[in-house]
């Protein structure tokens, strides 16, 4: 039976605002098909996005919805899941609006190890706004606020929040709607701050300007420079420095949640358990 | 109605006033002078079961302190200076998205880093105008321990009776000064919430903004099957995104009206000696009390001097100011700034012989200051 989109979004608002062939659309019905086979009530979902192509991911879909201010994401999602710890709270952002303006918000969300799912919807470009340089924009690419093509080094997104603590890393790209569907009901389940990058296509924005011009060419650069976490590793390090491998990176069970841990401080507070000391944590540095 | 006496300082009262009013979150980040308000919180917010979060900066502050309010608790953050310039454009968030929220702001010498130790209330005219656009602050302004308390609290009710948020003021002088206090008992706090409305018919009838030309925003909480949309776009009844012409005029200017058309629901001023006045001194926060013991001694020596101290600094008690400047001869302003109410005193009164005595050097202004500035008006 075809799957029924219909009970997840906000007909009434489409078409959406995204440019034709975006893999945003991909990421959209990949999300609500995962919400959907996990059997989540729609009304214990709350979904959080901040600005730019992805700031309207949040208008779309029938969960409580927040659209917020420019890379603040995590943080309105933190107040929302400590307020409400039993609820899902997930966070949609782009590489600029989660790694240039909210790059802060984005390694304290890790470190906190925080129950929020955080999908960071990665074209290497500043989309919106037309093609400024992105702090994943390859070197060398063109951008409009690089002219001479882009000298700036790019965060690799999942390192970034493997080191910064987060207990669940993923990387999946829009050319496997399946694949990406599966990581992101991995990264749902996950109790603990879950990071999924999906690197998408903007070829308007990005592609135009550097070799590729349709959404095809695009999407197979994005296939040129991905591969199975399981090939990766195979590979020798001149091989995998312009490489990213996609599915599950990290994942830790055994990381305490935050959520879980302040419901200890509340016990502290109402005389229900003795002070919390370094005592209770393993890694004592 | 019956009182207690505790033995405390401003910025404790604040948030003791915060946990009586209802407060379950409070979200910040440390900045001298206010940081002891996020110290009780961190106490008393997990003691009633809710939770305080020393976030990495003052903007992820005041943005985990609204998603609490988005979801429906009552919620705050505190913060000096330097801090609500950092939170300023999340605040227009809460504003245009309607989000009650208090905001404490413990006034040091600014700008920039300033005089981050010592007193200040230079933030009044930030207060009125923290984020860009338009929208109408509320500002409430303690004079006393006790208004630290008393002010807190009626900034919660005021939140959520405009859905928006709420500044309260204090300086360095009374968030530090540890006294006495004579507070309205826990119970009466309690009895006296009044929590923000909430839409309880079906969710294909729920307009939360879609209220009428002076009326606030009607935010049910999170998770209870209404599933609604909040943006800092503007937006329809709905809550969804709009460019519609006649839709973004009334938003906007429902966010004026909702407050300047109600603003006798949240004046409140006090008044000393005023009946026969001939000198009307207008002061607010800690030099509110250096100016009551100064008109003491000029009352002492034949000179007829009495006190307007504006509680709720915005929006202004304009035409009571307008009442009293038409029949008092001179006017004396005190500010630990360089006349940023003043500017409002002549707004208000039409008057441009407003006096002013000022002070930005970081110190208090003493009552004897203030005898002298009078005797030679």
């Amino acid at each position: 039976m075809a799957f029924n989109y219909e009970n997840y979004l906000r007909l009434e608002k489409m078409p959406t605002l995204w440019c034709w062939g975006c893999g945003d659309g991909v990421i959209l019905k990949a999300f609500v098909r995962a919400i959907d086979s996990l059997g989540i009530n729609k009304d214990d979902v709350c979904v959080v996005s901040g600005i730019g192509c992805s700031g309207r991911f949040s208008s779309y879909v029938d969960f409580n919805t927040v659209h917020t201010t420019h890379g603040r994401t995590i943080a309105f999602a933190t107040g929302i899941k400590l307020a409400n710890p039993t609820k899902h709270v997930i966070c949609v952002a782009g590489d600029g609006d989660a790694l240039a303006i909210g790059g802060n918000h984005t390694i304290h969300g890790c470190r906190r190890n925080i129950d929020i799912t955080f999908i960071i919807i990665n074209n290497f470009i500043y989309g919106l706004t037309n093609s400024q340089t992105s702090p994943t924009t390859p070197q060398g690419m063109w951008t409009v606020s690089q002219q001479a093509g882009n000298i700036d080094p790019t965060f690799n997104v999942a390192n970034l929040a493997i080191a910064a603590g987060a207990s669940f890393v993923a990387r999946e790209t829009v050319n496997d709607p399946k694949k990406l569907e599966k990581t992101m009901v991995k990264a749902l389940e996950h109790k603990g701050f879950a990071l999924l990058e999906v690197l998408s296509n903007c070829h308007i924005n990005l592609g135009r300007k550097n070799k590729m011009n349709s959404a095809i060419e695009n999407l197979s650069w994005i296939d040129s420079i991905t591969v199975s976490k399981k090939k990766y590793e195979t590979l020798a390090p001149e091989e995998q420095m312009n490489l990213f491998p996609t599915g599950i990176l990290k994942q830790d069970t055994e990381a305490a949640e935050y959520c879980d841990m302040y419901a200890e401080v509340i016990k502290v507070h109402q005389g229900k358990r003795k002070t919390i000391t370094q005592d209770d944590f393993k890694k004592k540095i | 109605m019956a009182t207690r006496e505790v033995i405390s300082n401003g910025n404790e009262l604040s948030a003791l006033a915060a946990r009586d009013a209802g407060c379950k979150f409070f979200g910040g980040y440390p900045i001298t002078p206010s940081s002891e308000i996020m110290h009780e919180m961190s106490d008393l917010m997990p003691e009633v079961g809710g939770a305080c979060i020393q976030m990495e900066d003052e903007i992820a502050g005041v943005a985990a302190a609204i998603g609490a309010g988005m979801s429906g608790v009552r919620t705050m953050t505190a913060t000096s200076g330097p801090g609500i310039s950092l939170k300023a454009e999340n605040l227009g968030l809460a504003q245009m998205t309607e989000v009650p929220l208090v905001v404490v702001n413990v006034m040091r010498g600014g700008p920039s880093t300033g005089l981050p130790t010592r007193v200040s209330q230079g933030d009044v005219a930030q207060a009125k105008n923290p984020s860009h656009g338009d929208y109408k602050s509320i500002t409430l302004c303690a004079g006393s321990l006790a208004e630290c308390y008393t002010e807190t609290v009626r900034a919660f009710n005021l939140a959520d009776r405009f859905m928006q948020p709420v500044f309260v003021l204090l300086d360095e002088t009374i968030g530090h000064m540890h006294g006495k206090a004579v507070l309205p008992t826990q119970e009466d706090v309690a009895a006296g919430i009044v929590p923000r409305k909430v839409f309880e018919g079906p969710a294909d009838q729920y307009f939360p903004y879609g209220c009428e030309h002076d009326q606030p925003a009607v935010l049910n909480p999170m998770f209870q099957g209404y599933r609604y949309h909040f943006t800092g776009l503007h937006h329809d009844g709905r809550g969804f995104p709009t460019e519609e012409i006649e839709t973004c005029r009334k938003l906007i200017q429902r966010l004026e009206d909702k407050v300047e058309l109600h603003k006798d629901e949240i004046e409140l001023n006090e008044e000393l000696f005023l009946d026969d006045a001939e000198v009307l001194i207008v002061a607010y926060g800690s030099v509110s009390l250096a100016a009551k013991e100064a008109i003491r001694h000029l009352r002492a020596e034949g000179i007829k001097a009495g006190l307007f101290r504006p509680i709720t600094l915005w929006p202004s008690p304009q035409d009571r100011m307008r009442e009293l400047a038409a029949r008092i001869p001179k006017v004396l302003c005190v500010e630990l700034n360089i006349g940023q109410y003043r500017d409002e005193v002549q707004r208000a009164t039409g008057r441009l012989d407003i006096n002013g005595l000022f002070k930005v050097n970081g110190r208090p202004i003493s009552p004897y200051e203030i005898v002298n500035k009078v005797k030679e008006l």
